[in-house]
């Protein structure tokens, strides 16, 4: 059973790039767990790849052994859409959702979507990554700068935002047109990051002004973006996820990741039981697998609660003090990134610094 | 119900006390939580209402006018405004002039009965849950835009009710806790309002069944009244004895000499042999035995008056008609069918507060007194002199000599005229109706060189009839 799971995942991962790089297209991925004759079969839909999360879906079923869970990766946009039309229509989908783009989630639990459950575990979750009880941040993700350690010397590694617009400013930067970020119109996750940025700091107007001056690509998906770094294709890419680019830097050093110091966004993938779950009592013991010590090593293993949060393996961005930490929180305040009018008009202003390729 | 009324009336007074309380502290208690939810819910309201409304103004004044089109980027701040209520699902709904949403939740309905909707709150439904909702108006003139633009703002009321119980909450410790000082100070009161009682019980049952002296009456006013009652009960019952002792020793004493007197005679009469002597001795013994039966009435009214006097009530009477009444039944023909005895009343109405057969027998003695040792003729009347009422019995004769009358003034004094004997009981018992009524006895000679035995009342005022 194990071995088939592992030729699985062996399989998906050459479609990795491929599916996080079509967001727009409702493409669905499938993976069965548990063994075949198991009576309880948990539907569990995620934007998070197959490859990545299902070590930890496995950690789980070695626990109960009498559970199967099918696994639906699904983009995050189509995950919204079809989550919120099985909540209008009371149709049973999923019995887990956990998805990256937390505003959408959390336009899901305001609109009564959501089951409520409250354990010890998640009552130990901080105030910021829970809400209503229905909605859980279960990953601790960092927004990295990564860099191509051959093409980038050491003094121009980029510690802070500051540094990158000094780098972008002379008017014949080498690094014109070699930066790269999400296309926030293509990649929900984009989208949160540059939001989140307009709300921290003046400092992303500026950004974005010297991305648009310096002609910086805007490009889809994380994937993408750090094999471009890679390849030498981009020199330095901004906001990418950082359980990403860590997990691609395991297998290929010629790429560098620093966490900005000025601030750093960490970004909590959210749970949610739909309140028409089928199994809810099983979805509930899997959320309280993840925040069990258990399953924090599992997503540990997995780079979904992010070591270089911790510095431990001594990468070379320098220990980033707690305040310059700032939480994706889960609140209400998150729904407005998702109002139709408001995403219309942050996206023209970003259309008018990207005129498109 | 007539045994519960009987258990009610003999219910302790701490058993009442305990119930006054406890109905005090459930009533009080039911009323403070229901103002206490009430304020709660009120207060609850009004903060997370301005909440509300600052939220919808923040939204408002972010709409501006792009190429004829209102714009809005919603601001963050108006959303964590609202977040300071956690836990509440936040609905929002912004409406253009012509009445389309702009933005938001469609599913927000607005309150059919207002036509006009203006500023200010509802109560609404917010998918499936109970919500309050603020309206924000404001107005564009611009030259391609003209008209209102409605932002309406809710939430559900979790924050709220918390809130509210928050505060009833807090409201029904200081309840809790002032109950309970009550209910100790209750328990302090009653104690201290108790122990007077208690002591003047132990006082009393320690106390020896002889001791008829009166109970310290340094207690509070309100038991003063029963201590008051006891100790006058305990002094009738402290005279009644006394008087019981007297008249048993008085007896004793004034029917041996008699009697040992008549017992003589028998002997006398039993060892002589000459029948003339016998027949004196018979005389003698027939005196003696009248003059014994004499002074055994006299002492029977005595005890009878002396019994009235402390246990008859007190009754309106007329002395004119105590003389009258005397005067008809006329003992004294009896007794002294030669004296001439005179009637003297008035016109007016003599009425004292005092018992009728009591004076009756005063003046029935006194009248005695007159015939046996005056000179007639004698008289008897009611009259008022001075405001007192008197009742009097008058002869022509100069009254006894001046040390009999010095004896008589010490010995009323004394309180021991039941001892005397000489004169027989008579001034006793007319001394003894004065005192138990008020009174006084005069024994005087009047100016027309009379001598008057009188008893003087207060006279009963007021019904002048």
């Amino acid at each position: 059973m194990r071995a088939a799971i592992t030729s699985l995942r062996a399989g998906l991962a050459g479609l990795l790039v491929l599916l996080t790089c079509a967001p727009g297209i409702a493409q669905e991925m499938v993976a069965d767990f548990g063994p075949e004759g198991a009576e309880q079969s948990l539907v569990l839909r995620s934007t998070t790849d197959i490859a990545i999360f299902g070590p930890v879906v496995d950690t789980f079923l070695q626990a109960h052994p009498d559970m199967r869970l099918r696994y639906e990766q699904w983009g995050s946009n189509e995950l919204y859409r079809l989550s919120r039309r099985e909540c209008r229509s009371g149709e049973a989908g999923a019995d887990i959702v956990i998805s990256s783009a937390v505003h959408q989630m959390v336009q899901l639990v305001n609109e009564a979507c959501a089951h409520a459950y409250r354990s010890r575990l998640t009552e130990q979750l901080p105030e910021a990554l829970r809400w209503r009880d229905e909605l859980w941040g279960i990953t601790r993700e960092p927004a990295v700068i990564v860099y191509n350690r051959d093409l980038v010397p050491a003094g121009d590694i980029p510690q802070t935002r500051f540094d990158l617009l000094d780098l972008l400013r002379p008017s014949d930067t080498p690094y014109a047109g070699r930066v790269a970020t999400y296309d926030i119109e293509e990649s929900g996750l984009g989208y949160l990051f540059a939001f989140a940025d307009a709300r921290e700091a003046s400092t992303f107007g500026a950004l974005q002004e010297s991305f648009g001056r310096t002609r910086a690509v805007s490009t889809c998906c994380s994937v993408d973006i750090i094999e471009g770094v890679a390849e030498g294709q981009y020199l330095i890419a901004y906001n990418v996820l950082g359980s990403y680019a860590h997990g691609y830097q395991q297998q290929d050093a010629r790429i560098g990741i620093v966490l900005p110091s000025d601030y750093t966004l960490v970004l909590s993938r959210a749970l949610m039981i739909p309140k028409q779950a089928r199994l809810k009592p099983q979805a509930e013991a899997f959320l309280d697998f993840l925040l069990s010590p258990q399953g924090t090593l599992a997503l540990r293993t997995a780079l979904l609660i992010s070591p270089l949060l911790e510095m431990e393996d001594g990468n070379e961005g320098e220990a980033l003090s707690s305040t310059a930490l700032r939480p994706i929180g889960l609140s209400p305040a998150l729904m407005v990134a998702l109002d139709a009018m408001t995403r219309e008009t942050f996206l023209r202003r970003w259309r008018a610094t990207f005129p498109g390729p | 119900m007539p045994d519960l009324i009987r258990r009610l009336e003999t219910t302790s007074l701490t058993a009442r006390v305990a119930l006054g309380v406890a109905v005090l502290l459930i009533i009080g208690g039911v009323i403070v939580s229901i103002a206490a939810f009430a304020y709660g819910r009120e207060a609850a309201r009004s903060a997370y209402d301005r909440l509300l409304l600052g939220a919808a103004h923040d939204i408002a004044s972010a709409i501006t006018v792009q190429d004829g089109r209102p714009v809005i980027e919603l601001p963050v701040s108006a959303f964590e405004l609202l977040a300071f209520a956690p836990d509440d699902r936040i609905g929002y709904r912004i409406i253009g002039p012509d009445g389309k949403t702009l933005t938001g939740y469609e599913e927000i309905a607005l309150p059919a009965n207002r036509r006009d909707l203006r500023d200010g709150y509802f109560d609404g439904a917010f998918f499936g849950e109970a919500a309050r909702f603020a309206i924000v108006s404001r107005r564009f003139a611009e030259r391609t835009l003209n008209g209102t633009i409605r932002v309406i703002v809710g939430q559900t009321m979790q924050a709220r009710n918390a809130m509210a119980y928050d505060i009833t909450r807090k409201a029904l410790y200081v309840l809790a806790a002032s109950g309970l000082a009550m209910i100790l100070l209750a328990v302090v009161v009653v104690r201290s309002v108790l122990t007077p009682l208690e002591k003047i019980a132990g006082g009393l049952s320690g106390r020896d069944p002889h001791d008829l002296t009166p109970v310290d009456t340094s207690v509070p006013r309100e038991t003063a009244v029963m201590i008051n009652a006891l100790n006058g009960f305990m002094a009738r019952l402290d005279r009644q004895m006394n008087s019981m002792r007297h008249l048993i020793s008085d007896t004793a004493h004034q029917l041996r000499t008699p009697v040992a007197a008549l017992r003589a005679q028998a002997d006398l009469f039993s060892e002589e042999t000459d029948l003339s002597r016998k027949e004196k001795i018979v005389e003698r013994i027939q005196a003696r035995s009248a003059s014994l039966g004499r002074l055994l009435d006299q002492m029977l009214s005595q005890a009878l008056v002396i019994h009235r006097g402390d246990s008859a009530r007190r009754e309106t009477v007329d002395l004119r008609d105590i003389a009258l009444d005397v005067f008809e039944e006329g003992d004294h023909a009896v007794l002294n069918p030669e004296a001439d005895v005179l009637l003297e009343i008035g016109e007016k109405p003599v009425e004292v507060l005092a018992d009728a057969p009591s004076l009756k027998e005063a003046l029935k003695n006194l009248l005695g007194n007159a015939l046996k040792y005056g000179r007639p003729p004698v008289r008897i009347g009611a009259s008022l002199e001075d405001g007192k009422a008197v009742i009097w019995v008058e002869d022509a004769g100069e009254g006894p000599d001046r040390q009999t009358m010095e004896d008589l003034g010490t010995r009323f004094n004394r309180g021991e005229l039941v001892r005397q004997a000489g004169s027989g009981l008579g001034l006793a018992i007319a001394h003894s109706v004065a005192v138990s009524f008020g009174g006084e006895l005069v024994l005087a000679q009047t100016p027309r060189k009379r001598f008057r035995a009188a008893l003087l009342f207060d006279a009963v005022t007021g019904r002048n009839t």
